[in-house]
């Protein structure tokens, strides 16, 4: 309520331009959240982007905003935006409160896992900036669903997912994570289960939860040292998932966005963590 | 020549303390001026002159300058002010630290301030939403400046208890107990930052970095009356601190109240670091080399020190403040990544220059 409130506000602030749609000005903050706005057709209107906004290749060439639990007030207002598109994620919370202050115009969007997540995020972003998103809400939710048969068909596969391995003991994920929530729907089990979010994996816990597959993030990966640096590491050498070399990686904002790239980013790690069952191959999208 | 050399020698700067306090007065105002119209959103002229006709009550704001009223007005000007009144604390407790300690490296992390600080502020970026549940709701955006507060506060009243031995508060066990508190505090936050996520761990880094980008009007007050009027005590705290500069011994037999001026110096530093870090996350490097910057050119006299710190670590953050929202533009740098940076050279130089002059 208050924060509609609040945006009803704001809005009246550059109401000039707030009406033309083609000259609107958008920032958007938050991988999913960018992903979303240019698969809607959006994408000429964002002027500027956050540093976990890599995707699609334009974002690259736009003004960076910053890391977005680090934003800035004054840079923010500096683009003269009329809508600041931001994922709950954004932060810190002093400087959004600074920025209501401020009156500038801004739509917070709730991230989350999983296809529920997907498509409220992509009807929420389309109502922020004008546009109906239930056409690709309804695709990418029929991709999301075309998998869901032939992976309830396959024996779930034990899994971790090593955030880091470069360095120490491996940080792997636990329950309550994107990283979490994609392995359950990729035909995985994610093995560890005592902790949420990501901790440091010793190496009898690791010999303990014997996962047969090891699922990074492609440049972790490359930061590790490639599938041998990441076996090198004790915690992971003693697992089946070592003896198969069964490590497998993705591109971090592809697999973790849940923005629309979530089906295709699905059938990706599943048929990376399952190369023999029959996956349907979806259809290409623009957005993907 | 001849003649100059048996005129009466001219009075040095040093002894005109008026005259250099003046020039730091200057110095702050000039600083918050381009605070204030100086930043990554342009103001026009004309947008100035019509906020400041606003602002007057001269003339109402039309609706084109609304966004340059909120960057001047919602933005800048309480983010101004409070760097001044932290940067203003910051320089004068390092001050008075040095000057109680008779220790150039002496800052005010040394009484513990900032270690339990971050300790607390930690706690609260890590339990916040859980542990102090019904808290944290009802506080909401104060939970945490009021959670550093406290725990800047109890840790340097434990380490001043710790180092206390039968009611004299001994420098050097001072010093022991201070490095002993920093080190449990630091444990105690290390032994958070395992329990916390991926995204509190980000946000405990970004705040032991400082920022003001949180600034708001309803913070100044707060900051005046915690930063500000504990800054004007150490101030007051000039003439026992000249005299402790002799020894305690000395300062003993010049009718100073030691022990008392120990305590009230270590309480007043602590409040105005914990309040200011509270709101900013730790600045380092002000309250150590505005001190000696002020010591270099006007001698070790408190008079000047103290308060001339205290105006040049206003005018210091202010200006750090400006050229970390600037200088990346839309994104901001960390402000203690400025001052550090502006700081850790400026005070490798001033080590180098003091040991040639030893040798």
């Amino acid at each position: 309520m208050r924060r509609r409130a609040l945006l009803g506000l704001a809005a009246g602030l550059p109401a000039a331009r707030f009406a033309h749609a083609a000259e609107r000005r958008l920032v958007t903050v938050g991988g999913a959240v960018t992903e979303t706005v240019f698969a809607l057709g959006a994408g000429d209107q964002v002027v500027a982007v956050d540093s976990t906004s890599t995707f699609p290749a334009p974002t690259r060439r736009l003004p960076q905003v910053g890391y977005l639990r680090a934003l800035a007030p004054e840079g923010l207002i500096s683009l003269n935006p009329d809508l600041l598109l931001l994922s709950d994620e954004a932060g810190p919370p002093q400087a959004l409160a600074v920025l209501r202050a401020a009156g500038a115009p801004m739509a917070v969007i709730p991230d989350g896992a999983g296809l529920d997540a997907v498509t409220r995020k992509i009807i929420r972003i389309g109502q922020a900036i004008g546009r109906d998103g239930t056409a690709l809400a309804g695709t990418v939710a029929a991709d999301w669903q075309a998998l869901d048969a032939p992976l309830a068909a396959l024996r779930p596969l034990r899994a971790i997912f090593v955030l880091s391995a470069a360095r120490g003991a491996p940080l792997v994920s636990g329950r309550s994570t994107h990283a979490d929530a994609m392995l359950q729907a990729c035909g995985a089990e994610n093995c560890v289960r005592d902790f949420q979010g990501y901790r440091p994996l010793s190496a009898e816990s690791a010999a303990q939860l014997a996962p047969e597959a090891i699922i990074m993030m492609d440049h972790a990966l490359a930061e590790a040292g490639g599938i041998d640096g990441v076996l090198r590491a004790t915690a992971l050498a003693v697992t089946p998932a070592a003896s198969a070399r069964r490590v497998v990686a993705v591109e971090g904002s592809y697999l973790l966005g849940f923005g629309p790239r979530a089906a295709h980013a699905r059938r990706a790690l599943a048929a990376l963590l399952h190369p023999t069952a029959n996956l349907p191959a979806l259809p290409g999208r623009d957005w993907v | 020549m001849h003649i100059a050399r048996i005129a009466p020698p001219q009075r040095r700067l040093a002894d005109r303390p008026t005259l250099i306090l003046l020039g730091g007065a200057v110095l702050l105002m000039a600083a918050m001026a381009a605070g204030v119209l100086f930043g990554p959103a342009r103001i026009s002229p004309g947008g100035l002159g019509a906020v400041l006709a606003d602002f007057l009550g001269l003339a109402p704001l039309p609706d084109a300058f609304r966004r340059d009223a909120a960057v001047l007005g919602v933005i800048r000007a309480p983010r101004v002010l409070m760097a001044a009144l932290i940067g203003a604390g910051l320089g004068a407790a390092g001050a008075a630290m040095q000057g109680l300690f008779r220790n150039p490296l002496a800052d005010p992390g040394l009484i513990g301030v900032s270690a339990g600080a971050a300790l607390a502020a930690v706690a609260a970026i890590v339990f916040g939403a859980t542990v102090f549940g019904a808290a944290a709701g009802a506080l909401g955006l104060w939970m945490l400046p009021l959670a550093a507060f406290i725990g800047g506060l109890a840790a340097t009243l434990l380490m001043t208890r710790l180092g206390t031995v039968g009611g004299v508060t001994g420098v050097a066990t001072l010093l022991l107990a201070g490095v002993a508190v920093n080190a449990l505090a630091g444990a105690l936050t290390g032994l958070l930052i395992f329990t916390a996520d991926d995204r509190q761990v980000r946000d405990i880094t970004f705040w032991t970095l400082g920022s003001l980008a949180g600034s708001r009007w309803e913070q100044v007050p707060v900051v005046a009356a915690l930063v500000g009027l504990p800054t004007l005590g150490l101030i007051a705290l000039a003439r026992p601190l000249d005299a402790l500069l002799l020894g305690e011994a000395e300062a003993f037999h010049l009718g100073q109240k030691v022990e008392v001026v120990k305590r009230i110096a270590v309480t007043l530093a602590a409040i105005a670091v914990a309040a200011g870090v509270a709101f900013t996350g730790l600045i380092g490097f002000v309250g150590l080399v505005v001190p000696h910057l002020l010591r270099l050119g006007f001698g070790s006299g408190h008079r000047i020190v103290l308060p001339g710190s205290a105006l040049l670590g206003a005018a210091l953050l202010v200006l750090a403040d400006l050229a970390a929202r600037s200088l990346a533009a839309p994104a901001e740098l960390p402000v203690g990544v400025v001052t550090a940076l502006l700081g850790a050279p400026f005070f490798l130089w001033l080590l180098r220059r003091r040991a040639g002059g030893v040798a």
